[in-house]
């Protein structure tokens, strides 16, 4: 009987005579890689973006995850936490930043503006009520603003998501 | 100088005035025609010499609009309040002061883009906060826009 | 005719760029068309809009009390001295004074927000320009601070503790002794800031003589706050209009006379030490008594006009408020002063070149959302 090792990274390692063999499933290394190292684009547009800087700064520090390098520009970027209330003016530069991204991209929605138009809900004649009227959404953070470990925990709530997807063989969940 | 004093100096050179002092600052009522005049001379008189505007806004009181002036001077100290009242609502029109103040001409854009006041001989008369495409004049009371939820 | 249909006037040799809304700088969304004669600027068009959450409208249907939520959102690096506006111009209308409890602890709130808005601004500085250490130092401070507030007021950025009053409840047991020790830290960090950035060359060289504003221009665009002071020009309100017992402190208003962003920037960094010297005044003097004043539940503001001016981070925000005897402002206009710093840019930033652009932005220290409201 071979032996198995655990290993740091989804995979199982039988010794052989010189080293040994890897053994993993292609999906869970390939979620593995994706999910730690999501770099985000720089966007934030309002009170949210403050938050979204102090996750990145060294109390909280989100490098730690792999979310340090963030782009300046869409085409470099997996992920775009929208940060901030997104307006009548700025829907169609959100849209057109999303579709510069190269795929697999995801959007995080931080905030109450974003999720639902937050505190501008009532009689307010310019804000998008939801940024999920412009975009796809993966993850929702409520709070107004989130506190940073709040959007620490929806960066790893995200990696999770990532954990569970598929591209070889039957998903999981539709079984396809 | 006190409000005394600034009612003095300014009747001395604009006789047709009037003045409210029911407010914090003495205001000055003038009409929409011989607003750039009185503007010309608060600005280059030595004695009064209002050489800071800080605050220019518009007021929708249903029947007419009112264009507010908040003037300071820095040599002076003392403050002023000029108003205008526009009755054609329908096609609002007053003359610019941001060849006299260069911060007037953003805030008078803002002006034209929430309420639909035109201002004469501004260098760059358009929106500045909506969309050039936007309908409409959002600060007015008489506003209507589905996409508003009200409570 | 460009690709989006509009009419682009340029001359010999001239290109547009576009700057924004979405760029790597920390100021927010702002659009910037750039007219460029190789690298030299001939003409800067801020586009604003991308932020303008129409605040004003929506607080004409707020009561006195619930419309302070929303000036928190307006320049989130002053939240506190914006809420501290609002509850001011309320008490004027009403004619009630808050309590010297309440005054002496707003001005600790609002001195600890200006704080650690410069910080905030002193490090967003130093990335805009290349430099990234000043980015984490600044917020190691920052951090301390946004504890105290959290402890006391519940929130880190949007604080809403002033009402029309006084303060919402009283300080936790532990705001003094913390915040002596905060000060403590932060006055001996003041040497290391100053040898990080300052006295860099290549700071020097990127900031001194770029983006000159004369005394006259400054008055004339409306600049106020350390924008305007870095040209000579004194207009601090806590000087000239003093509120809330301002009037009683002992502080100096730094103003110097280069004009250049270098003169912004070191207006900013003596003006710390003032806010530091402000907090030891007042933080073992805090009066005993209420916390608020008495006031009805349902506030109805009389007939009238009421205009307050404070002194935030970024320079001279008004509070106009327009009453016709009801339960909600008739009309609410908030004279914020990002909006005039940025009407000066186009007359700072021609002739410069596009990298002095971004020392120019930073020096004026832009919030957005306050530009925009």
């Amino acid at each position: 009987m071979a032996e198995t090792e655990k290993m740091i990274f989804p995979a199982q390692l039988h010794q052989t005579a010189d080293g040994g063999i890897v053994v993993s499933k292609l999906d869970e290394m390939i979620n593995w890689a994706r999910s730690n190292s999501l770099w985000p684009l720089v966007f934030g547009t309002s009170c949210c973006a403050i938050e979204m800087m102090s996750a990145a700064d060294a109390k909280y520090d989100w490098s730690r995850f792999g979310f340090e390098v963030a782009r300046a520009t869409p085409r470099q970027a997996d992920l775009i936490i929208v940060a901030g209330t997104i307006v009548m003016k700025m829907a169609p530069v959100l849209k057109r930043l999303y579709d510069q991204m190269p795929d697999p991209k995801y959007v995080i929605a931080m905030g109450a503006c974003t999720i639902s138009g937050g505190p501008f809900f009532y009689n307010t004649y310019s804000v998008v009520k939801g940024v999920d009227h412009v975009i796809p959404v993966d993850v929702y953070i409520p709070g107004c603003p989130p506190r940073p470990e709040a959007l620490l925990h929806a960066l790893i709530t995200l990696q999770e998501k990532i954990k569970h997807e598929t591209y070889f063989g039957k998903s999981k969940e539709t079984g396809k | 100088m006190t409000n005394e004093e600034l009612k003095i100096a300014v009747s001395a050179l604009f006789p047709s005035v009037t003045y409210d002092e029911t407010g914090e600052y003495l205001t000055v009522l003038i009409s929409p025609a011989e607003l750039s005049p009185l503007m010309n001379g608060l600005r280059s008189n030595g004695d009064l010499s209002f050489d800071y505007l800080f605050c220019l806004t518009a007021v929708d009181w249903k029947t007419h609009l009112t264009l507010v002036y908040h003037l300071q001077s820095k040599v002076h100290r003392h403050v002023l309040v000029v108003k205008a009242k526009i009755t054609d609502i329908a096609n609002p029109v007053i003359e610019t002061v941001s060849d006299i103040w260069q911060t007037a001409n953003f805030h008078e854009r803002e002006v034209y883009d929430l309420f639909g006041i035109t201002f004469t001989r501004h260098p760059d008369m358009r929106r500045i906060l909506l969309d050039e495409s936007w309908e409409g004049y959002p600060l007015r009371k008489n506003y209507v826009d589905e996409n508003m939820i009200e409570i | 005719m460009n690709l989006l249909g509009e009419d682009i006037i340029t001359e010999e040799g001239e290109f547009v760029i576009n700057i924004g809304p979405q760029h790597p700088s920390t100021h927010g969304v702002l659009h910037l068309k750039v007219w460029l004669d190789g690298e030299i600027i001939k003409r800067v068009q801020p586009h604003l809009g991308y932020i303008h959450r129409s605040i004003e409208k929506m607080s004409e249907n707020l009561s006195y009390r619930n419309f302070i939520y929303a000036t928190s959102r307006m320049d989130y690096l002053s939240a506190h001295i914006n809420n501290q506006a609002c509850a001011l111009c309320v008490e004027k209308g009403l004619g009630v004074e808050a309590t010297p409890r309440a005054q002496v602890i707003r001005i600790l709130m609002a001195e600890l927000t200006r704080l650690s808005s410069h910080q905030l601004w002193w490090g967003c500085t130093g990335l805009d320009l290349g430099a990234v250490t000043p980015f984490f130092y600044a917020f190691r401070e920052r951090e301390q601070i946004m504890e105290i507030m959290e402890e006391t007021c519940g929130a880190r950025l949007t604080q809403n503790y002033s009402v029309p009053g006084g303060i919402m409840y009283d300080i936790h047991p532990n705001f003094q002794k913390r915040t002596k020790d905060v000060m403590k830290q932060i006055k001996s960090k003041f040497q290391e800031y100053d040898d990080v950035l300052t006295g860099n060359v290549i700071f020097e060289n990127r900031t001194k003589g770029v983006g000159y504003l004369s005394a006259a221009d400054a008055i004339s665009f409306g600049c106020t706050g350390p924008t305007a002071r870095g040209s000579a020009v004194s207009c601090d309100i806590r000087k000239w209009h003093p509120y809330d017992g301002y009037e009683k402190l002992q502080f100096d208003e730094i103003t110097e006379t280069g004009g250049d962003c270098y003169a912004r920037y070191m207006v900013r960094m003596h003006e710390m030490k003032q806010s530091v010297s402000i907090i030891e005044q007042l933080i073992d003097n805090i009066p005993e008594g209420d916390f608020q004043a008495k006031t009805k539940v349902v506030l109805k503001l009389p007939k009238g006009e009421f205009f307050q001016r404070v002194e935030t981070a970024r320079g001279e925000l008004g509070v106009y408020i327009v009453s016709d005897g009801a339960a909600s402002p008739y009309r609410i206009k908030y004279r914020s002063p990002n909006f005039s710093n940025l009407s000066a840019l186009d007359h700072m930033a021609r002739g410069c070149k596009i990298g002095d652009l971004v020392a120019i932005m930073s020096t004026i220290d832009l919030v957005i959302p306050d530009v925009d409201r």
